[in-house]
């Protein structure tokens, strides 16, 4: 992989990714000319970005139906596999056999172009995570500002299929939502920003190595957390989960502005909102929660060398997994706001705390009074 | 109010309404025709302030119709029961509706189970049975082969 | 489910809702007029399940009538035959031992129990709130174990006959709900932590669907929908019936007026059954379960009302008799006909989402209002 790892740590256990990574493309630049041994990468990282995205896919929405089941008093699906791990690939089996239907009347290119834009919007922001040391696709030097642009992507793929589906239901929803996710960008990017102050660089790899010594939530204490809730807040109702989920409630307009799709297609939607999930909580638990480093604090090196013993890529997974499980646990616990209350909350409180906010880690940064 | 006091304070406000005995409420029996005027001075004078009209029914005598409206009041906890009889052939009795509210639904009821008609009803359609439906399905003559089994 | 019918002349839509609902509360269909996206008319159309039970009862005995009103307001059946059963007992001057009064008000206190924890959790689930119903069930679980083995069903129980009571109680009965009430009384503490002091729940119901103490009179509206407007209605209260005179208990009254009052009459008359449940169950006086009766019952020429407290509201049961052994006309005053002609005023200016949270709280049930 095209590792650009500027760290120094010297603490490498036995099961690190980054020896796999660097052995293979060592073997490849060996065994072809330098322009087939990239091309051959390039083939490998995409067919593990798709393969990382079914799998993803797969056991994010089992995680849901099983986190959903016990919070309910139930048990969830516990037939298809050994307790019902297999369950989303009879779901996606049955979904691919079902017939595409395409609405009367509906713009055909367009409609079929839109869940693609979305699957794609959600591909593409996968390159910058760093999953594990060493282990990211493409270590650019704005990384975090890709992120947010290219997420904003998504946008113009649910409006398409609101548009494309000549329906006047699913364009009330497609409009509902978009108007939604462009709201609670701009509080979702305020904490970003109040933490980028912190460490000076948009490159994701530095903003890990800054968290050496302990993670951002810890060292930018107040305005770090403060940046960290109103983050969870803005992200929940950018995935338009619950409690923010208006636009798909089946007790108001039909089922949004996917109603008209079915098969693959629905799928792939589907699909998408899930790996939105996964990349927010990614992004999330980068930023503040150190993304692949160990829990260290300070200079406690006793401490920190035990945490080391750890893999990165089981802190960076349980670390978001615990991200996705707190936002599963909000869909299963409150009501659902409606969508002037959902306005309200971001352009009359979110965004002027947000801003607040960020003045004040400013001066916290200048003043250097974090640890 | 006792059942004495409010036989009496009726008997003075509505000297044409007749009173029925051995009956657990004061029912007065009273002319349909006069029923929008009665119902006012029930609803509106200090004392009576009937403003709780819980059940309105029509039952069916074969010869006649009788209106049945049981009312109380909220504030001085008496129950009033009042009863117009009406021909059986073209029912029809003023509406109550604009003096209490409820009305507007029980009445939509009794018309669409016994054909009576409200005058000045704001919205007189069926309730229960779909628009074309012949007939009024609770008279005691009402024939339905389709529907109605008789053991 | 929700599809447009026309476009009026001034450019509003008329929208339809229901018949089928993915709510709780029955086959009920509102044809809506919107602005926009605020209501200008709500109208019901009625008579999906509508069974002429008035006529069908013109042809049952004394005995068999009483159990078709088990059909009507299924959620608290016990407590429509009681109603049913105090007319033909007020018409035959049966009195009835103080056993079976007592038997007969602890299983009116456990189905209005029952209905309130099965309306708690349709209202959650309604407005978005997707665990609570679950809780609920669990709850009711205990209440229907109860009645299944005194009364033989979980549902409609059948189990008041004119004089009395079917059978006696089943021997664990009191065991089992002195369990249940130790059970019940931690968890209702739970469902406020839940639910009622939730913020966006608070959000959803403050404020929306007001109905003043004067509309709700003359709308005729009874049980928790007026007393959440401060009308001081509770038949056990003004016109006590069985031994509710020698009881303590209070009637819950707010001044609200909007759907969190209401919200909270139904909470606080939870507790109040709990408690009402509490007094008795230790206090069952021996004696006959049923007081002698003729096989055959002729209630003499006359009229005979008698009005009960089911969870609803004023369930009243008006039989014009001819002296045969069948009722020459019965009138069910089903509380919910009158709660829902209150609707069409509660809902003007609000949007649809606030229609769902006003039926809500309403607790309709629509073959209650159909019969």
């Amino acid at each position: 992989m095209l590792a650009a790892c500027r760290l120094k740590l010297a603490a490498y256990t036995m099961f690190s990714i980054e020896n796999i990574t660097h052995s293979i493309d060592a073997w490849l630049y060996r065994q072809f000319n330098p322009s087939m041994a990239l091309l051959l990468e390039s083939l490998i990282v995409g067919l593990c970005a798709i393969g990382l995205f079914t799998v993803l896919g797969l056991v994010l929405v089992l995680m849901e139906r099983k986190v959903s089941a016990y919070m309910q008093i139930r048990l969830g699906p516990n037939r298809v596999g050994p307790g019902g791990s297999l369950q989303t690939v009879a779901d996606t089996l049955k979904l691919a056999m079902k017939e595409g239907l395409t609405p009367d009347g509906a713009d055909g290119f367009l409609f079929n172009l839109a869940p693609y834009i979305v699957i794609s919007v959600a591909m593409m922001i996968l390159a910058p995570v760093a999953f594990a040391r060493g282990f990211q696709i493409w270590d650019l030097n704005i990384g975090v500002l890709y992120v947010t642009a290219v997420s904003s992507l998504s946008v113009i793929g649910i409006l398409m299929a609101g548009w494309a589906s000549n329906n006047k239901y699913s364009l009330l929803g497609a409009m509902r939502s978009g108007a939604q996710i462009v709201s609670y960008e701009l509080s979702a990017g305020l904490s970003i920003i109040s933490i980028i102050v912190l460490t000076g660089s948009l490159r994701i790899s530095d903003i890990i190595a800054s968290q050496q010594d302990g993670w951002w939530i810890f060292k930018g204490h107040i305005p770090a957390i403060i940046s960290f809730v109103i983050f969870i807040i803005a992200v929940t109702a950018e995935t338009n989960r619950a409690p923010f989920d208006l636009a798909e409630a089946e007790s108001e307009l039909t089922a949004g502005f996917h109603t008209e799709y079915s098969g693959m297609k629905f799928a792939l939607f589907f699909l998408a909102e899930y790996v939105n999930i996964f990349i927010v909580c990614a992004i999330g638990s980068t930023l503040f929660l150190g993304g692949w480093m160990p829990l260290h604090i300070g200079h406690w090196s006793g401490f920190n060398h035990i945490m080391d013993f750890i893999p990165s890529s089981i802190w960076f997974l349980g670390k978001t997994f615990s991200l996705i499980f707190l936002i599963m646990w909000f869909r299963w616990t409150f009501p659902r706001l409606r969508i002037d209350q959902l306005l309200n909350l971001e352009w009359k409180y979110l965004l002027p705390i947000s801003m607040f906010n960020l003045l004040l880690m400013t001066l916290i940064a200048i003043k250097g009074w974090h640890f | 109010m006792t059942k004495e006091e409010l036989k009496s304070r009726l008997g003075e406000l509505l000297p044409s309404a007749t009173f029925e005995e051995g009956t657990e409420w004061t029912t007065i029996m009273i002319d349909p025709s006069a029923w929008k005027g009665i119902a006012r001075q029930l609803r509106f004078t200090p004392g009576l302030d009937l403003d709780y009209l819980f059940c309105l029914s029509c039952v069916d005598w074969k010869t006649h119709f009788t209106m049945v409206y049981h009312m109380e009041s909220t504030l001085h906890r008496h129950i009033l029961v009042v009863k117009a009889k009406l021909d059986r052939s073209d029912p029809e009795i003023a509406t109550v509706s604009d003096i209490w509210r409820t009305a507007e639904f029980h009445e939509r009821e009794a018309y669409d189970l016994f054909g009576v008609r409200f005058t000045d009803h704001p919205d007189l359609r069926r309730l229960f049975m779909t628009e074309e439906w012949k007939g009024w399905p609770l008279r005691k003559d009402y024939e339905d082969p389709v529907n109605m089994i008789k053991l | 489910m929700i599809e447009e019918l026309s476009t009026t002349e001034q450019g509003e839509l008329v929208i339809n809702i229901g018949p089928q609902h993915p709510s709780t509360h029955g086959v009920l269909h509102l044809i809506i007029t919107l602005n926009g996206e605020t209501i200008r008319k709500v109208e019901p159309h009625l008579g999906y399940i509508h069974r002429s039970i008035e006529k069908m009862c013109e042809s049952l005995s004394y005995r068999q009538f009483i159990y078709v009103t088990s059909r009507m307001d299924y959620l608290s059946s016990h407590i429509n035959n009681h109603g049913c059963a105090l007319c033909v007992e007020k018409g035959l001057q049966i009195e009835v031992p103080p056993r079976a009064k007592v038997i007969r008000v602890l299983m009116d206190e456990l189905t209005r129990m029952a209905s309130h924890q099965l309306w708690w959790g349709a209202l959650a689930m309604d407005v978005g709130a997707l665990t609570p119903f679950f809780h609920a069930f669990r709850e009711r679980e205990a209440i229907n174990d109860i009645m299944e083995e005194t009364c033989g069903a979980r549902l409609t129980m059948n189990y008041i006959v004119p004089g009395g009571v079917m059978i006696d109680l089943h021997p664990n009965f009191q065991h089992k709900v002195k369990e249940f009430i130790t059970l019940f009384s931690s968890k209702i503490d739970e469902y406020d932590d839940l639910v009622t002091d939730n913020v966006i729940f608070r959000g959803r119901m403050e404020g929306v669907g007001y109905l003043s103490k004067e509309d709700a009179i003359s709308y005729g509206c009874s049980g928790p929908t007026a007393r959440g407007s401060g009308v001081s209605c509770d038949i056990r209260k003004l016109y006590p019936y069985e031994v509710y005179e020698q009881l303590k208990f209070e009637e819950i009254r707010v001044t609200g007026g909007d759907c969190y009052a209401r919200y909270l009459v139904r909470m606080g008359e939870m507790r109040q059954s709990l408690s009402i449940i509490g007094q008795l169950i230790d206090n069952i006086p021996e004696g006959e379960f049923q007081a002698k009766t003729k096989a055959v019952l002729k209630l003499p020429k006359g009229e005979f009302y008698s009005r009960v407290e089911t969870a609803r509201g004023e369930f009243g049961v008006y039989i014009v008799s001819e002296g045969g052994t069948t009722p020459y006309r019965i009138k069910f005053r089903s509380p919910g006909f009158s709660n829902l002609s209150a609707l069409d005023h509660m809902a003007r200016g609000h949007k649809i989402g606030d229609l769902v949270a006003i039926m809500g709280t309403l607790d309709l049930v629509i073959p209650d209002i159909d019969r």
